[in-house]
C-alpha cells in the first residue's frame, strides 16, 4: 500500500524534539496497550469461568454417554461425535477444492488477468456472507434440490462451502511464500508445471497448507447456524449409521440446552461451553504451535 | 553484424540435424520422426557442422520496454559461444527466449525466431521437451531444498527414472562431469544449500548435465563464485563441449576469451557484433563499440 | 506418442512429440482451472439459490414499502400476515453500532500497538491471544451473553433484562475486534519503513511517527478493516440470536432488546412450512442480507485496490 497523500515534511522541523514528547510518547503507548489489554481480558475471563462453572460436570463419562431425561442429565457423546463426523467431511470436500483453486490462483492465473480479479473478489465475498446465509444455501441447493435432505453429508457440504475462501487464502500465502527461484529452477529443467507444483512448489508449502486447514478445522467445528437447517438436529436417541442420517452437534447442542430446554442444571451447558471452547483452542493451538515450530526450521 | 557463414540452409537433408532447413520446419514439423530413425552415431559426425542455434530478428519487450531488438545468429553444434555485453543489455533475456520461459513470464513479448536443431522453437508441440534439451545455470546457485543426491536426482526423476541403480549412475557421472564429486561423494544426503557457494555453482551445473542437455546455458555463472572455483568450472566446461554446445553469457570479457570460439557482444538490447573470439580480441572488429568495450574503455 | 520410458540417450534426435507428462500437465491445468473458479461458481450459486427460493415471494406477494418501512413482523397472523423488517433492520444496525463503538478503537489500539510499539515475545503473545479471541465459536459467545454477561447488565445498569443491543454489542464488538485487528495491523506493516526513518530522523517522536505518518499513510487500510468489522457483525447469527433479547422492537436505548435480521432466519426457518409465504420471505431477507453483505465487501475491496492503483 502506497499512502494517499504526498507526506508534509515540514512538519518535523528539528524544533519538534523536546522532552515533554518523551513523556506524552511513553502515556500513549501505555493507553495503547492497555486498550489492547482489554481484548485480553476477555479471553482469559471466559477461559476462567468455563473452567470455574463447567468442570464439575466434566467427565469421562460426560464425554462418552448420551444425553438423557430430556437432555438435563447425561453426556454428549452423540454430539461430539457428530461435530466430528461434520467436520472429517466438510475437510474432503473443501480441502482438495480449497488448496486447488489456491494452486491455480498462486501458480497458473495470470494476476492483472479479469478472471482472477474476478476470483478475488468472489472469495472475498464467500468469506464475508453471514453464516445463516449459508444455512439458506444449504436448505435450497444440497437439502432441496439435490435432494440429500436434513443429512450429515448435506450439513457438511453447506459447512465445506463456508471454511472454502479459508483454505483458499490461507493455501494461497502459503503458495506465494515459495521462493519464486525454486519454479524457474524446475522449469529450465524441463518440468512441467504440474511437475513443479507436485515435486517443488507442494512440498515446501505443504506445512503452510496445513496449518490453514487446521485453523479452518477449529472454525468449522464451532460453527451452528450453518447445520442448524442442513443436517443437525436437536436430539437423537441413536447414533448416525452413515452420511444420509441426521446427526447431533456439539455447537448446536450447546444452543439448544442453553436456550431450548428448560430445568437444565447449569453446569451441563457450562460443561459443554468448555469442552467446545477446548476442541477449537486444542485444534488452534496445534496450528500455532506448527506455524511457529515451521518458522524455527525453514530451508530457506 | 556478421552471422556464422555456415549455409544450413543449402545443405542436403543427408543428416537428421539439417534435414531442416527453416522455411520446411517453421511450416511443419511432421517430417521429423521420420529422421529418428537414424543412427545416433551418424548424427554425432555431423553435428560438427551444423547450426545447433539459429536466432533470427529475435526481439524481446517486456511490456513497452524493449530488451532485446532484431538480434540474428546461429550458434554451432559443440562450440563454446560466449555473449559479452554491459549489464541489461539482453542477455539474461536472449537466453530465456530460447528455452521459451517467455511462456511463463506474463508481460515477457517475443518475435522472429528462434531454431533449435532447425525447429522453430514456437512450433515444438512439447515446449517441455525443448527445455529438457537445454540445461541453464543461473548467476546465482539456486539449490533446491533438497538433499545433493535429490538435487541432481530430481530432472531424470521428473522423466520417469525410478530404478535406484540408474540414478545412482545419473548422480555420480553428473556431479563427477561438473567436478564435484570428489567433495561430495560422502554426504550425498546432506542439504543442498549446506554447500559453500561455488559447490552450489558445481551443483546447479551438475543438475543441469543430469538431464543430459544439448545445449548448455550458463548466465553469468561465476559472479558468486571464488576465482579459484571459476577456473575449475571453466575446465569442466572446455570437457563438456565435446559432448554439447555452450551457450555462455558472461560479465568477464577475459572469461570468453579463455574460453569461447565465438563471442557476441551485447549492446542496449542490440547485437552488436558476432565475431571469431581470437579474431575480436585481436582488435579485427566491425564496430568501434565492440573494441572499446573488449578494451574497457566504457561500461 | 508414449514411447517406452528409458534411460535418457545422450544427444536424442530431435523429438517434440507429446509425452504422457505433457498430458498429465494439460490435465491438472483444467482441474485447477476449474477448482479455482469454484468460489465465483459458490457466490452465485448462494444468490441463485437463495434467489430461487424467496423469489416466489419476492415477485408476487412482497409489498416493498412494507418490507423495508413497516416494522411489523407478523408471518403468522391469522387474520392479515405482515412482513416488514425494520424493527430487525434497526435492531441489527443498533447492534452494529454499538459493536462498532467498542470494537474500533479497542482493535485500532491494539494494531497500533502491535505494529508500532510491542516487540519480541510480547508482541507474539498478543497476536496469539487476539488469534484466540477470534476462535471462540459464536455460539459459546451467545451463551456468555446469555449465562454472564446478562446478569452482569442487570446488576449493574438496574435494567430488568440484560439480553438487549449493549449485550450483543459487545459481544459482537469482541467478536469483531480480532478481524480488524490483523486488517488493521496489515495495514499499519505495509507503511514502507523508510517514511518512519524519514520521519525520526527528522526529529519526531515515536507518536508523532504514527500519528502523522503512518496513520495518514495507512487509512484506507484501516476504513477497510473498520468495514469488514462491520460486515461481520452485521452478519453475525447465533450470537445475536442468544443474546439479544429477540424482541421485535426498534430500540431507543441500549438496554432494549431487539431482534436482528440474522436471528430471525435462524428462529423461525426450522418452524415454518417448506415453500410457504413465511419461508419464502426469510429467504427474501436472506437475499437482503447477502446483498448487504456483499456491498460492504465490495467496498472495502475497492477502497484498499483503488489505493494500490493510485
Amino acid at each position: 500500500m502506497t499512502p494517499s497523500q504526498p507526506l508534509d515534511w515540514s512538519l518535523f522541523r528539528a524544533e519538534a524534539i523536546n522532552r515533554q514528547n518523551d513523556r506524552l510518547q511513553h502515556l500513549f503507548m501505555i493507553l495503547f496497550a492497555l486498550m489492547a489489554l482489554l481484548l485480553v481480558i476477555p479471553v482469559v475471563m471466559i477461559v476462567i469461568i468455563l473452567l470455574q462453572k463447567g468442570w464439575s460436570a466434566l467427565s469421562w463419562e460426560f464425554l462418552t454417554t448420551f444425553p438423557s431425561n430430556g437432555m438435563t442429565e447425561g453426556g454428549i457423546f452423540p454430539a461430539l461425535l457428530g461435530t466430528i463426523w461434520l467436520v472429517a467431511i466438510s475437510l474432503l470436500a473443501s480441502v482438495p477444492l480449497g488448496v486447488a483453486a489456491a494452486i491455480y490462483l498462486s501458480e497458473y492465473a495470470r494476476q492483472e488477468h479479469w478472471l482472477t480479479r474476478v476470483i478475488n473478489l468472489a472469495t472475498i465475498n464467500l468469506a464475508g456472507v453471514p453464516s445463516i446465509v449459508h444455512a439458506l444455501f444449504g436448505l435450497g441447493a444440497f437439502v432441496a434440490f439435490f435432494r440429500l435432505g436434513t443429512s450429515i453429508l448435506a450439513a457438511s457440504l453447506t459447512l465445506a462451502v463456508m471454511t472454502l475462501p479459508v483454505v483458499i487464502v490461507s493455501s494461497w500465502e502459503s503458495l506465494q511464500a515459495v521462493p519464486q527461484a525454486f519454479r524457474e529452477a524446475c522449469w529450465n529443467m524441463g518440468a512441467t508445471r504440474w511437475q513443479t507444483i507436485r515435486h517443488v512448489v507442494l512440498p515446501n508449502a505443504l506445512t503452510g497448507i496445513l496449518t490453514g486447514i487446521i485453523l479452518q478445522v477449529s472454525r468449522a467445528a464451532g460453527e451452528t447456524a450453518p447445520i442448524m437447517f442442513t443436517g443437525a438436529a436437536f436430539f437423537l436417541p441413536y447414533l448416525p449409521s452413515g452420511v444420509m442420517d441426521q446427526t447431533m452437534a456439539l455447537a448446536l447442542h450447546l444452543f439448544t440446552i442453553s436456550t431450548q430446554v428448560p430445568d437444565v442444571p447449569e453446569e451441563i451447558p457450562f460443561a459443554v461451553a468448555l469442552v467446545l471452547f477446548a476442541l477449537v483452542l486444542l485444534i488452534n493451538a496445534g496450528a500455532i504451535a506448527l506455524r511457529m515450530h515451521l518458522r524455527s526450521k525453514k530451508k530457506w | 553484424m556478421s552471422n556464422q557463414s555456415t549455409a544450413h540452409h543449402n545443405e542436403e537433408p543427408k543428416s537428421p540435424l539439417s534435414h531442416s532447413s527453416a522455411a520446411v520446419v517453421l511450416s511443419t514439423t511432421s517430417t521429423i520422426s521420420t529422421a529418428d530413425a537414424l543412427p545416433a552415431s551418424a548424427e554425432r559426425e555431423e553435428a560438427q557442422a551444423t547450426v545447433k542455434v539459429a536466432v533470427r530478428d529475435l526481439s524481446i519487450h517486456y511490456g513497452t520496454t524493449t530488451a532485446l531488438s532484431g538480434v540474428s545468429l546461429d550458434i554451432a553444434a559443440n562450440e563454446i559461444f560466449a555473449i559479452i555485453g554491459p549489464a541489461n543489455s539482453g542477455k539474461s533475456s536472449f537466453l530465456q527466449a530460447i528455452n521459451r520461459m517467455d511462456l511463463l513470464r506474463h508481460n515477457m513479448s517475443v518475435s522472429g525466431s528462434v531454431l533449435f536443431n532447425g525447429i522453430d522453437t514456437r512450433s515444438w508441440r512439447n515446449v517441455y521437451a525443448l527445455r529438457r534439451k537445454i540445461g541453464v545455470v543461473f548467476p546465482l546457485p539456486v539449490g533446491l531444498p533438497l538433499s545433493i543426491y535429490d538435487n541432481v536426482a530430481l530432472a531424470p526423476r521428473l522423466r520417469g527414472i525410478k530404478k535406484p541403480s540408474l540414478l545412482d549412475e545419473i548422480v555420480e557421472r553428473s556431479l563427477r562431469r561438473a567436478a564435484l564429486w570428489d567433495e561430495v561423494k560422502d554426504r550425498l544426503q546432506a542439504l543442498g544449500s549446506l554447500l559453500s557457494g561455488g559447490q552450489q555453482q558445481r551443483l546447479t551445473i551438475a543438475r543441469a548435465l543430469s538431464q543430459d542437455p544439448e545445449v548448455l546455458m550458463l548466465d553469468e555463472f561465476s559472479i558468486a563464485v571464488d576465482p579459484v572455483t571459476t577456473m575449475r568450472i571453466e575446465d569442466v566446461l572446455k570437457e563438456l563441449k565435446q559432448q554439447m554446445t555452450i551457450i555462455l553469457v558472461t560479465n568477464l570479457v577475459q572469461q570468453a576469451n579463455r574460453l569461447a570460439e565465438r563471442t557476441a557482444f551485447f549492446l542496449n538490447g542490440e547485437c552488436v557484433e558476432v565475431g571469431e573470439t581470437e579474431a575480436l580480441f585481436e582488435g579485427q572488429v566491425q564496430d568501434q563499440r565492440t573494441l572499446d568495450y573488449l578494451q574497457g574503455r566504457f561500461g | 506418442m508414449e514411447q517406452p520410458r528409458s534411460a535418457p540417450p545422450l544427444g536424442t534426435l530431435l523429438d517434440d512429440a507429446r509425452d504422457r507428462d505433457w498430458y498429465i500437465d494439460q490435465f491438472f491445468r483444467l482441474l485447477m482451472f476449474l477448482c479455482g473458479i469454484s468460489a465465483v461458481v459458490f457466490v452465485l450459486g448462494i444468490f441463485i439459490f437463495v434467489f430461487k427460493e424467496g423469489s416466489g415471494f419476492i415477485i408476487q406477494q412482497m409489498d416493498w414499502a412494507e418490507f423495508f418501512l413497516s416494522p411489523k413482523w407478523r408471518p403468522t397472523s391469522a387474520i392479515r400476515a405482515t412482513y416488514g423488517t425494520l424493527a430487525m433492520v434497526a435492531g441489527t444496525a443498533a447492534v452494529t453500532l454499538i459493536a462498532m463503538a467498542v470494537a474500533l478503537p479497542l482493535s485500532f489500539a491494539a494494531a497500533i500497538f502491535i505494529a508500532e510499539f510491542a516487540r519480541g515475545r510480547m508482541r507474539e503473545w498478543l497476536k496469539v491471544i487476539i488469534e484466540l479471541l477470534a476462535a471462540i465459536p459464536s455460539v459459546v459467545w451467545g451463551f456468555i451473553g446469555l449465562m454472564l454477561i446478562n446478569p452482569l447488565l442487570i446488576d449493574t445498569f438496574d435494567v430488568p433484562i440484560g439480553l438487549n443491543v449493549l449485550n450483543a454489542g459487545l459481544i459482537l464488538g469482541l467478536m469483531a475486534a480480532p478481524i480488524i485487528t490483523s486488517i488493521a495491523e496489515d495495514a499499519l506493516k505495509a507503511v514502507p519503513d523508510t517514511y518512519r526513518e524519514a520521519a525520526e530522523a527528522l526529529g519526531a517522536s515515536k507518536w508523532q511517527v504514527v500519528y502523522k505518518v503512518v496513520l495518514p499513510a495507512a487509512k484506507n487500510g484501516l476504513l477497510s478493516a473498520a468495514l469488514l468489522g462491520i460486515g461481520r457483525a452485521f452478519g453475525e447469527t447465533m450470537a445475536v440470536l442468544m443474546a439479544s433479547g429477540h424482541a421485535l422492537t426498534i430500540p431507543s436505548s441500549p438496554f432494549d432488546s431487539i431482534r436482528a435480521l440474522t436471528a430471525t432466519i435462524a428462529a423461525e426457518l426450522g418452524e415454518t412450512p417448506v415453500g410457504s409465504d413465511h419461508y419464502q420471505a426469510l429467504f427474501a431477507i436472506g437475499i437482503f442480507l447477502f446483498t448487504i453483505t456483499f456491498l460492504i465487501n465490495m467496498s472495502a475491496d475497492f477502497i484498499v485496490r483503488g489505493i494500490k492503483n493510485q
